[in-house]
This record gives C-alpha cells, structure tokens and sequence, in this order.
C-alpha cells in the first residue's frame, strides 16, 4: 500500500525508506523504553517523536491508496424476458414483504389487515400475469421463502432466473437451487437422451425426483422405463418416492410394474403399489379386491326393505397382505372391520351396481344396513371415491348438505367430507359448502370452506357474511369464529365489500351479548373490508400494463 | 400542474420510520379501514383521523413541504417519531387519490398548519437578523469561548501526556489493560468539554479487540489523534480553514454560516447511526446545478429518531449553507422551495481510480477524513474470497466494501440489482473501503436504497 508519496498538507516529507512504517508499528507495539523508533533519539521525547513520524505515515499510506485488483466478476445473470411490474404493484409487494410476521406477538389483531397472508394470493395473480420482480426485492423475496416452506413455489416462480443466479452467491438461499426444478444443475433437456440417462445415474436424489417427475409429467411411459432401469437397485426410501412420482399420469399400462412392485421388500413400496393399483379399476388387483369385498357384501332381501348386510372377513391371508391389505388393526379397532374396510377401500366402486341389484350410487348410499356396518361401509366408500377420484359416488356420499345428519357426527366426517368435496367441480363445491352453512352455521363449517375455489363464488360469500352476522347478532365473542373470518378476508369476493358495510358500526348491545361483543364485531368486520378492498386494489394493480419507462 | 401530484413512494415513507417495530406497525395502518375524513392539499399537507382504541380517534396530521424536512403532528400518546398514525397516513396518501383525496383541511389540521408556517416565517426573519441578537453580549460570550479554550487545551495537554506514556510502554499492554482505561479517559476529555476527543478516545478502546492487524491500527488512531491535539495546541499558528477543521474535529460548536446555496438537492442516502445515548442520522446531499455534496446531520435522543428525514431519491429546491472549515461538507437546509418531489437526476459518477484519488486529496484539507462520498459510474459488484468489492466494469480495478457493510442486507440488493450487470453506487469511500449507500440500475429506474 505505499504506493508513491501525495505531498500531504505543509509537511514535505521525503519519501522514507522502504519498511518504515512496519519499523514504527514495531516499536509502537513494544514502547519506545524498550525499541527506539527509527530516525529518533532515544528518551523522554521519543514517543512525541514516534507519533509525529506515525502520524505523517498514516495519512501518507491513507492518501496513496490505490484500487485493489479486480477478482473474477460473476457471470451476468439471465434475463428475464417478463414485462416489469408496474410501479403500484411493485411497491404493493414491497410492503407486503416488510410485514414479517413474528414481531406482532399475542396482541389483538386490531382493524388492519394481515399483510403476510396475502402473500400467496398476490404471487399467484403476478405469477399469472406473468410478471417479473423488481430486481432489488429478491433478497426479501427469497428470505420470505425461505421462511415459509409453503410459499416456496410460487416465490420462486415468480422470483424467475435472476432469484437463482443470486441463490448461487448466499448459501441461505441454496433452497432456491434445490426446489427449483433445474435450479442448480438445470435439468438436461428431456429430449437428450445421454444427458438424461447421466442425471439419472449420477445425480444427486432431489435431482433425480425431479428429473422423474418432469419426464412423467410430460411422457408417462418413458418415465416408468426410466425407473425399470435402476429399480432394484435403489434404497427403500427412494424407491418409495420414485413409486410416487408415478400417481401423476397413473394409467393401465403401469399395471406390470405395480404388480411387480407388491413383491416388494418394503412395506411400504408394497402399500403404495397397492394403492395405485386399486385406483385403476381395469388392474387385476382391483379386480381381486372386487371379488373379496363382494363375497363380504350382500343384498339382503327377506326384510320388507332390501337391506345391505355385511359379514367382514374372517381372516386375512397371504394373498390379501400382498394386495396392500395390514393384516395388524390399530389398536381398539376391531380386526374383521378393518379387514373389511380395506377391501372395501381397494373396490372399484362400479363394482357395486352389479353386486347390489344395479342401483345409482344414490340409492346404493340410502340403503339401510344390517348390524351397524353403515358407518364401516360408508367411510370406506368415501375412501374409495377419493381414490378413484368419482364425483357421482362423492356426490350420492355427501348427501343433501340440508340433512340434520349432515352437520353432526354422522358416519362421514368433516374431514372426510371435505376430501368428497375435493372431487365435484368448484361450482358445486361452492353451492353444497353454501348450503351447509345456511342450515348447520359455522362452526363446522373451516375445513369445508378450505377445499372451495378462491375466491368464493357468490353464494357461498353470502352465506358466510349472512352466517357471520347470526353469530354477532346471537351475542358471542368473534375470536370463536377467528378461524372462518381470517378465510374469509383471504377468499371472499371483494366485490362483496360494499354489502358488508351495514356491518361496521358498533351495533346496540343487546342485554343477553357478551361484553363489549359488538365493538369487536364491528372491528373484525372492518378488517375484513380493508382486507377486501386491499385485494381489490392489489388486483387492479397487477392489471395495469406498464408504459415504457418509469 | 401541481405539486399534489408528486406524491412520495412508500419505500420514502418507511424510511422515515424511526425502527423496525413502527415501519411494521405503519405498514399495518396504510390502509383505508381505519382511516376517515383523510386528505390532503396542494400545498403539501395531508391529514386524517385515525380509529384507535379508545372512543376519540386520533388527528394525525403531516406538513411535508415544512422548510426543515416533514413536520407530523398526532394526538396520539406513542413517544416514537413519528409514530405509526403518521407512517400509516402518509403510505395511504402515497397510495394515491382513492383514500386520501385532494381537499381542503379542517379546523383542526388547518389551525396547526398555519401556527407552524407562521413560527417557522418568523425563525427565518429572526434568523437574518438572528447573528445580530444571538451576540448580545459580545464581551461575555467570549470570555466562555475564551474558558471552554482553556479547558481544551489542558484536556488536550493531558491526552498528548497519556498517548505518550502508552508509546513509552508499548501498544502490547494496550491489549491487557482493556476497555476501562479508555473509557476513563473519554470521560475526562468530556469533563475537557471535548466532545469529539472523547469519541475518538472511546473508539481507540475498541480497536485492539477488532481482530487481526489491530496495531496498526491502533497506531494510526493514536497517531491521528496526536495530530488532533497538536493541531489544537498549535491553531493560532495553522491557516484559518484547517484552524476550523480543527476545532469542529474537537467538537466546538460552529454554526452553518456559509452563504446558502440555492439549488435542486437530490437526496442521494440517509442513514442512522446510534449509540447509547444519541442516534446520528446522517443525509447526503448532491446538488444538480451546482454540483457539490453536502451533509446534513440530525441528532436525536437513544430510541427517538432524528427529526430531520428526507426521501432517497427526490429532489428538492431548497437553500444550504455550509459549516465553516477546510474539507468539510457538512452543511445546514436552510429555507425549502418545493415539496420534494420524483426526479430522474442522478449524480454523475467516478471510476474506482478517481475514488480512491479523490479521498487522498480531501485528506490535504481534512487529513482525519475516514472517508469522502464518491459516486462510482459502471461497477460491479464482484464476490472475492469471503469478500466483496465493486469492479469497475471496463477497467481491472476494484473497491473492497467494507466489512460493516458486507454485513448489510444492503449487499444483497445491490447484488440482485446489477445481476452481474455494471450499475451506479453512491458511497463513501475510504481507508477501510468503500461503503454503498444507494445505487441505480443500469436503464431507467429509481434509486435504490441499500442502507
């Protein structure tokens, strides 16, 4: 660093022999008692002397300062072919990310909206408009993510190429080169088929998953080919998740492997093959499973009405273990019921028609049954139509959403109900949900409102504002219902903000209201507003096409 | 056209916030709900009643185009300035028209506003004639200045005394003896009435727990600080500018008395600094027209922010006048013309050669300079080992960054900004390195803050 001398302020210095300072520092350290500093007479004044000389030094070195060399600078970062953000969203989202939560603690929510949870809605709608970020954000972005598992996809989607060429340079971002597929490695291109078979051979596990599920999406066959080629060979735990990378695209040609698959060591690779193979209904599996649950099932016809009766198997052999069935109930379950709700669960439900005189699934669910085998034999049917994805059987299965027994604990329950609702279309997801609330409240009502499309079609919204309203006007506190109105801030139409606005005064309180019920009520109900119009407004931004510039 | 339409970003508005926990809870208010009868008007004052708690909501109200920075006013009792009433308004008003619309203000807002336009018209008028007033008494303010002098120098004699028994013993024992000598010496020098002595002392007390190379270090402290004292013990015989340098390095009370430059001011950086007792904030000026820098500091209690704030990226029409002394940027916002308002001036910028040149020139003036602000045009910032530094796009010369602000999330915007790509950094370049305050992207765009 002493590089050549800048003449510093009114001191002309010669410039001093190389080492000096090193030689000042040298004696600095030691004191001037026990070293006497160079070009100074030892004695009371050679301190003086050592700092005069160190001072004129310091500002030499400082003045002469030059650029260090310049490292190697890191490849430029791809670009990103999406249109900027525009400016109101852009700052929209910057203030979304400054609200981290943490800070806030137990403390009442107030009337402002919870910026965080609006994350995930903001993303989707820039994600599908196709947007990209303002570069600066990204760090707040991947922090985001990288504290919320949940976000990930659609923070690192949005984030685009840059966020990755970044996540190289900051190991508390590697996540963004692990999730996203071809992140770090970047997936070969799956028409290359050397550079496939290397990933697949050489890569590491994540990688290899995704490689699989990529080829799946795209070509199922091939990627079951892929899979035959390295199957025995791959540890229990990956082959298990390779199995079910297969569920995407499952269909009758992956019958061999499956059934190949129940030979398995694990067994848990045998359950899940199980499992797939019963979700295809054409499978030789399924088609054994059929005929087991059928000889337990029969109609029978002696009483006045044709009744279902039940008698569960007696026995699990070796034959059904291999078909997936767990010979071993969980405890306080009898063995024969959960035998039988196995096989049950593992049937074709078009199987049934035949077996119980050609009835509708309707009309196969209103049927009576023998010996309190109802509730085993619908919860199994329920699992059933899940599986194999069947929206009629669903439908017959959740009943009329109206039924007393619809809101009680009956033999299908609520979460149960909301997987059957999972496979009708979102309207009639919407309508059924919209019914249930009107007759049964809300109370039950949180996990069947999870699985509606977003946001709430009009019914739906009204039947939650109308129910919330009930509930304030019944004179109970809003945090019971914390769980419905934080959904509903997320989900409602914000079009339906301006029938809210009734709500927002403090109503009278009526003598038999909790305390002071009626000012939170209207607290909560101005949160949802302001959430709603936020949205609103976070929408309309997004819409905006930028004009050239800023 | 009016000035309502130049209304701030929200990234301007937060920086305005005095920490963390009230940006949080602003961002939380910046939103219509409980908000009412908001507004704003053309000549820079935005109002509104916020719903809190209790039954009488508050009256927040906010003056922007006040001549020294935006002035607040809440009825609310949070001691934070500002506190999140007036964040939460002003992000709303940034927003745009839809909830803070234009109008006129009401009784309550109006009534405040005028009082503080008509306090702060006669500070100005009383200011002109202020020098006049202010030495009332010529003969008896100088015989103070005449003993807080004397009080120096012998706190000066007396540090000059103790660096000298320190050399005598050798730095090596500096390590041992610890944190407690230093502070009893700062504490004398503030008993001296030397302020800037005192901190300097204090800091010497952390260098030898600052890591490797600390001797060097700390002899180049020491020896500074020997020059300091010299430098006092010898004004009378110094040129009068380096004789000012001086006695604002020791901490003597200047008053900005350079004539004040009109200009458009575009507010390159703010930032805090605190310790236990103060926070610094300190706000880098750069003048379209005239092309100087300046530097406003603004001093506010431990956990009250500073009440001067300006947004990064705007410019303003304002007058500033300059503190007295060789090399010294510092200067005071003297009358304000305009509300600030978006501008698309960026400052020229400088290679890392002519950087480095330039801090080695201001040390001529100013040679207890740490560092001097620099715009660097076409850099990029470059991973180095742990490190980083700032590379100059189309030459093999590069600025290391600091530690401190290797540590800053700062960094990482300005990485994700440039993409590998050259931009624009404002900073201060020193012997330590260079510490980036804002930057601009490569095309169009705003600034970006990075501290």
């Amino acid at each position: 660093m002493n590089g050549p001398s800048v003449p510093v302020d009114s001191h002309p210095v010669n410039p001093p022999a190389p080492g000096t300072w090193e030689e000042l520092v040298t004696a600095a350290l030691l004191g001037t008692d026990r070293r006497t500093p160079p070009g100074c007479e030892p004695g009371r004044e050679a301190p003086v002397a050592l700092l005069d000389a160190a001072a004129v030094e310091t500002v030499r070195r400082r003045a002469g300062l030059r650029p260090t060399r310049a490292a190697r600078r890191p490849r430029p970062a791809p670009a990103d072919p999406r249109p900027a953000l525009p400016a109101a969203a852009a700052r929209r989202l910057a203030m979304l990310l400054a609200d981290r939560p943490g800070a806030a603690g137990g403390g009442r929510r107030g009337t402002a909206p919870d910026l965080m949870e609006l994350l995930p809605q903001w993303l989707a709608t820039a994600n599908d408009r196709g947007y990209a970020p303002p570069p600066q954000s990204l760090p707040t972005l991947l922090d985001a993510a990288r504290g919320r598992t949940d976000l990930r996809p659609a923070a690192l989607a949005f984030a685009g190429p840059r966020a990755v060429w970044l996540a190289r340079l900051n190991p508390d971002w590697r996540f963004a080169l692990r999730a996203t597929p071809g992140g770090g490695a970047s997936l070969p291109h799956l028409d290359d088929a050397a550079e496939v078979q290397q990933l697949w051979q050489e890569g590491l596990f994540a990688e290899r998953v995704a490689l699989l599920s990529a080829i799946r999406a795209r070509e199922p066959g091939a990627a079951r080919e892929l899979l035959t080629t390295t199957w025995v060979t791959e540890r229990a735990e990956d082959r298990l998740m390779f199995l079910d990378s297969l569920r995407t695209g499952l269909a009758p040609e992956d019958e061999p492997f499956l059934e190949q698959a129940l030979a398995d060591r694990s067994r848990n690779v045998r359950a899940t093959a199980a499992e797939l193979l019963s979700a295809l209904p054409g499978s030789a599996l399924a088609a054994r499973m059929a005929a087991r649950a059928g000889a337990c099932v029969a109609l029978d016809h002696t009483r006045t009405t044709p009744t279902i009766s039940v008698e569960a198997p007696h026995q699990c052999d070796a034959d059904m273990e291999r078909d997936g069935v767990v010979a071993n109930a969980p405890a306080g379950r009898g063995e024969r019921s959960w035998w039988f709700g196995q096989l049950v669960e593992a049937t074709p439900l078009s199987t049934w028609a035949g077996r119980l005189g050609g009835r509708t699934p309707g009309e196969l669910v209103a049927l009576p049954v023998t010996d309190d085998w109802q509730g085993e034999l619908h919860a199994a049917w329920c699992r059933a139509a899940v599986r194999q994805r069947d929206a009629e059987w669903a439908r017959a299965l959740l009943g009329s959403p109206s039924a007393p027994e619809a809101g009680g604990p009956g033999a299908v329950s609520l979460a149960e109900r909301a997987k059957l609702l999972g496979q009708l279309g979102p309207a009639e997801r919407g309508e059924w949900v919209a019914g249930f609330i009107a007759t049964h409240g809300l109370s039950e009502a949180f996990q069947l409102l999870g699985v509606c499309a977003v946001p709430w079609a009009p019914p739906l919204g009204r039947a939650v504002v109308d129910a919330l309203n009930i509930a304030r006007d019944a004179g109970s506190y809003p945090w019971s219902f914390s769980g419905v109105m934080g959904l509903a801030e997320r989900c409602l139409d914000p079009a339906e903000a301006s029938r809210l606005d009734g709500l927002l005064a403090v109503p009278d309180e009526p003598e038999d209201a909790s305390p002071g019920a009626g000012g939170y009520w209207a607290e909560a109900f101005q949160r949802l507003v302001t959430t709603l119009r936020l949205r609103a407004a976070m929408i309309e931004e997004l819409e905006v096409i930028s004009p050239a510039g800023v | 056209m009016t000035q309502q339409g130049v209304r701030w970003t929200a990234d301007q508005v937060l920086a305005l916030a005095p920490d963390a926990t009230s940006r949080k809870a602003g961002s939380k208010l910046g939103a219509a709900g409980p908000w009412s009868e908001a507004g704003s008007a053309d000549e820079g004052t935005v109002w509104g009643l916020c719903k809190g708690s209790g039954s009488k909501p508050y009256q927040t109200v906010i003056d922007i185009a006040d001549a020294s920075g935006p002035a607040y006013k809440c009825s609310c009792p949070s001691r934070k300035f500002p506190c999140k009433h007036v964040l939460g308004l002003l992000l709303l008003w940034a927003e745009g028209d839809g909830a803070v619309p234009s109008g006129s203000p009401p009784d309550w807002a109006e009534q405040w506003i005028r009082g503080r336009r008509q306090r702060a018209a006669e500070k100005w008028t009383a200011g002109a004639s202020g020098t006049a007033s202010g030495a009332g008494d010529p003969e008896a303010a100088r015989r103070r200045a005449e003993r807080r002098a004397t009080r120096v120098t012998a706190g000066a004699t007396e540090l000059e005394q103790r660096l000298a028994d320190l050399l005598r013993g050798g730095l090596a024992g500096a390590e041992q003896s610890g944190y407690g000598l230093w502070e009893e010496t700062a504490a004398r020098m503030v008993d001296a009435q030397a302020p800037g002595l005192a901190a300097r002392v204090r800091e010497l007390g952390a260098i030898p727990a600052s890591g490797p190379g600390w001797p060097v270090r700390l002899l180049e402290e020491c020896a500074l600080l020997h020059l300091l004292d010299r430098g006092w013990l010898g004004r009378e015989r110094l040129p009068a500018d380096l004789a000012d340098t001086v006695r604002s390095r020791i901490g003597l009370p200047a008053s900005a008395d350079g004539p004040p430059v009109r200009d458009r001011w575009l507010v390159l950086a703010q930032y805090d600094t605190a310790d236990v007792k103060l926070t610094t904030r300190r706000i880098w000026l750069y003048g379209a027209d005239s092309g100087r820098t300046a530097l406003l500091l603004s001093y506010g209690a431990a956990g009250r922010a500073p009440e001067l704030a300006l947004p990064v990226g705007l410019v303003l029409e304002a007058e500033v006048s300059a503190y007295p002394g060789a090399g010294q940027l510092r200067a005071a916002l003297g009358e304000q013309f305009a509300p600030p308002a978006p501008t698309a001036i960026r400052p020229p910028g400088v290679t890392t050669a002519e950087a480095t040149a330039r801090y080695g020139e201001a040390l001529r003036e100013d040679p207890w300079l740490d560092s001097v602000p620099v715009t660097l045009d076409r850099v990029v910032p470059t991973p180095d080992g742990d490190s980083w530094q700032l590379a100059d796009a189309d030459a093999e010369t590069a600025l290391p960054l600091t530690a401190a602000a290797r540590a800053r999330p700062g960094l990482w915007r300005l990485v994700a900004l440039s993409g590998g790509a050259p931009v624009k950094v404002f900073g201060e370049c020193g012997h330590r390195g260079f510490t980036p305050l804002t930057a601009w992207p490569q095309g169009a765009g705003e600034a970006v803050r990075l501290c």
